[in-house]
């Protein structure tokens, strides 16, 4: 193995995350750069259906040093308009941003990490994976059970209705991502059948703000990590039933089943060619109303304490969910009723590159806000709730970066907690690092 | 909530769950459980159950005394109604199960419970099982339960407790999931 390049810091990701973070290092002078598998803001150029706009409002996309300027605060990006916000950001930062350059493999030597990449190697003292969350579609294991015939595909294939065959789409998955998928491919005339099972349900507006503006004005959104009851949990709470768009309407279950959706349980099980739902849907349902009821109780109570009542609406509460009495439990995949099925079940981020012994049994990385304290100097940004409830979106991820680029700061100088049991003799020698830029 | 504010008293252990929560999730394959029944043909309908033992924690464990149990059918089936039906069984396992669920929930929210009852009730048309019509299905058409409780909290409050026994319980799941079954002989 030659001698990489050297450079203090590497950041793996080009996206909105990998730029706070380095826009945050270079004002902290840490040399770095940022290594991009194809061009900036990638994943949302590529990987995204043509319909999407951001879930959250213009106004709340703040990078360190970087805002929205435009006159419509309350609206919500297309994906061409992220790209180019992003865009926009990388150059006003004047990043050090390699595109077109996939890292292969992270590894550790010594003292030093060692970033192999189709372009290269590079040997450096700290990382930070900015990779994203959303690397790889999950899809549940049952799938295996789908019969030859139906076709099936995963929102990163997804771009519109018109690759679909005509007739009938099972959606599973009632997320942001199942729901507005579920909502336009009924709309296109392919009758869908939505599998729900855990969601969260959310009004778009309330009280005549965005739910965005309630749940960050309140501070949900900045609730931290080492604050709530179970971490673990609030780190699989799955996305809000959100849509952005120019009418700014709520996208829940009783929308869907207004234009004639069908809704039915969790797909539990395929056999001989049998869609099982399971009957848990009234307890899904009734779940994801409490949820949210408590949600607005917590976001009248800071309305009431923080007198903005002359600047919103009443208090108000939607409609219960509606249920069948009795949602089938089967569908017949042989029956012709079903083409197609589209798994919105989540996506996870992917680590095959990384050669760190730091992913637990389920292959997820074990940090603590972000800090990977089994590599020390290497870090991981952009994750769920990493280190605040916003921390998955764009507005999370200032305040993130600027965390860990301070840990990151204070580990190269050889006095972070978790960099504890470095020699004290290499602290000088790191240092020069620094000064190397 | 913090544990060490709750002054609820359901006479759950929340904190030994707890403890057993974070040592399991750090030791999956002690998680690893096998419960068990014998049941024995008596005579007609009627058979004799027993649980005992069963399997958890690494190791091979012991109920504090077995339990035992009569099935039979009733006298309108011409059986001689030894015991509850096997469906009847089904119920008492899933009420069972979310109103346990119900306590422990509470017990962590820190809500006093003061009193839970819950009926419930499947539907089912015998045509299935007498093999009447191949359309109607054996088991139940559907289960109703209702829960009244009374307890220190809100209406919502109480609902979310109901909800998220049914999230957390094994036999909702079993029920409401289908589940390989493998029955072999001799």
């Amino acid at each position: 193995m030659g001698a990489g390049r050297k450079v203090t810091t590497v950041i793996v990701g080009a996206g909105h995350a990998g730029l706070a973070m380095s826009r945050c290092l270079a004002e902290r002078t840490v040399d770095h750069i940022v290594l991009e598998r194809g061009g900036v803001a990638n994943s949302w150029r590529t990987e995204r259906w043509d319909s999407l706009h951001l879930l959250t409002p213009n106004w709340q996309s703040r990078l360190p040093g970087f805002a929205y300027e435009g006159d419509d605060p309350d609206g919500y990006r297309t994906m061409s308009e992220v790209v180019a916000f992003i865009d926009a950001y990388a150059r006003a930062i004047s990043a050090p941003v390699e595109t077109n350059t996939r890292v292969t493999s992270l590894s550790h030597d010594g003292d030093w990490y060692r970033v192999e990449t189709d372009r290269g190697a590079w040997d450096s003292r700290s990382v930070v994976l900015a990779n994203g969350a959303c690397n790889i579609a999950h899809i549940p294991r049952v799938a295996e059970g789908v019969p030859a015939g139906i076709a099936t595909l995963t929102p990163m294939d997804y771009r519109n209705p018109g690759q679909l065959a005509e007739g009938g789409v099972l959606v599973v998955g009632a997320s942001a991502t199942g729901i507005q998928l579920a909502d336009e491919i009924h709309r296109s005339g392919r009758p869908v059948i939505l599998s729900v099972g855990e969601h969260v349900r959310a009004p778009r507006v309330y009280r005549g703000k965005d739910i965005q503006w309630w749940m960050d004005k309140a501070g949900v959104l900045d609730e931290r990590y080492d604050e709530i009851d179970d971490i673990v949990r609030a780190r699989k709470v799955p996305s809000m039933q959100l849509v952005g768009t120019s009418d700014r309407k709520t996208l829940d279950l009783n929308a869907l089943r207004d234009i004639g959706v069908t809704l039915r349980g969790s797909l539990a099980g395929i056999r001989d060619g049998k869609v099982l739902f399971s009957g848990s849907l009234r307890n899904q349902c009734a779940l994801a109303d409490l949820k949210m009821n408590r949600l607005l109780d917590t976001i009248d109570d800071w309305a009431r304490e923080n007198e903005v009542a002359g600047e919103v609406d009443p208090p108000h509460r939607l409609e219960p969910t509606v249920v069948d009495d009795a949602p089938a439990l089967g569908l017949d995949l042989a029956s012709g009723e079903i083409k197609t099925i589209l798994w919105a079940t989540g996506y996870r981020p992917d680590y095959s590159w990384l050669n760190l012994p730091v992913l637990d049994r389920k292959g997820q990385i074990i940090h603590d806000g972000g800090i990977i304290a089994k590599a020390p100097g290497a870090y991981v940004l952009g994750l769920q709730f990493l280190r605040r409830r916003k921390s998955s979106l764009i507005d999370g991820a200032a305040s993130d970066a600027n965390d860990l680029a301070d840990h990151l700061l204070s580990f190269l100088a050889g006095s972070s907690g978790s960099a504890r049991g470095i020699a004290a003799g290499q602290v000088a020698w790191r240092s020069s690092i620094l000064e190397q830029r | 909530m913090s544990i060490s504010e709750n002054t609820a008293n359901n006479g759950v252990n929340v904190e030994a769950l707890i403890g057993a929560r974070e040592a399991l999730s750090e030791a999956p394959d002690a998680a690893k459980f096998t419960w068990r029944a014998t049941c024995k043909w008596m005579n007609g309908t009627h058979s004799h159950s027993v649980v005992k033992g069963f399997y958890g924690l690494g190791e091979e464990q012991n109920h504090r005394t077995s339990f035992e149990f009569d099935a039979d059918h009733p006298e309108v089936f011409a059986s001689e109604d030894n015991g509850a039906t096997p469906v009847e069984y089904v119920l008492v396992g899933l009420a069972s199960c979310l109103t346990a669920g119900i306590a422990a929930v509470a017990q962590y929210r820190g809500i006093q419970l003061r009193s839970v009852q819950a009926t419930i009730e499947g539907g089912m048309d015998i045509q299935g099982i007498l093999g009447i019509d191949s359309d109607v299905r054996n088991g139940f058409d559907g289960i109703k339960i209702h829960y009244t409780i009374d307890a220190d909290a809100t209406p919502d409050e109480i609902k979310a407790l109901v909800a998220q026994s049914q999230k957390r319980s094994a036999v909702f799941d079993i029920v409401t999931n289908p589940t390989n079954v493998n029955v072999e002989v001799n």
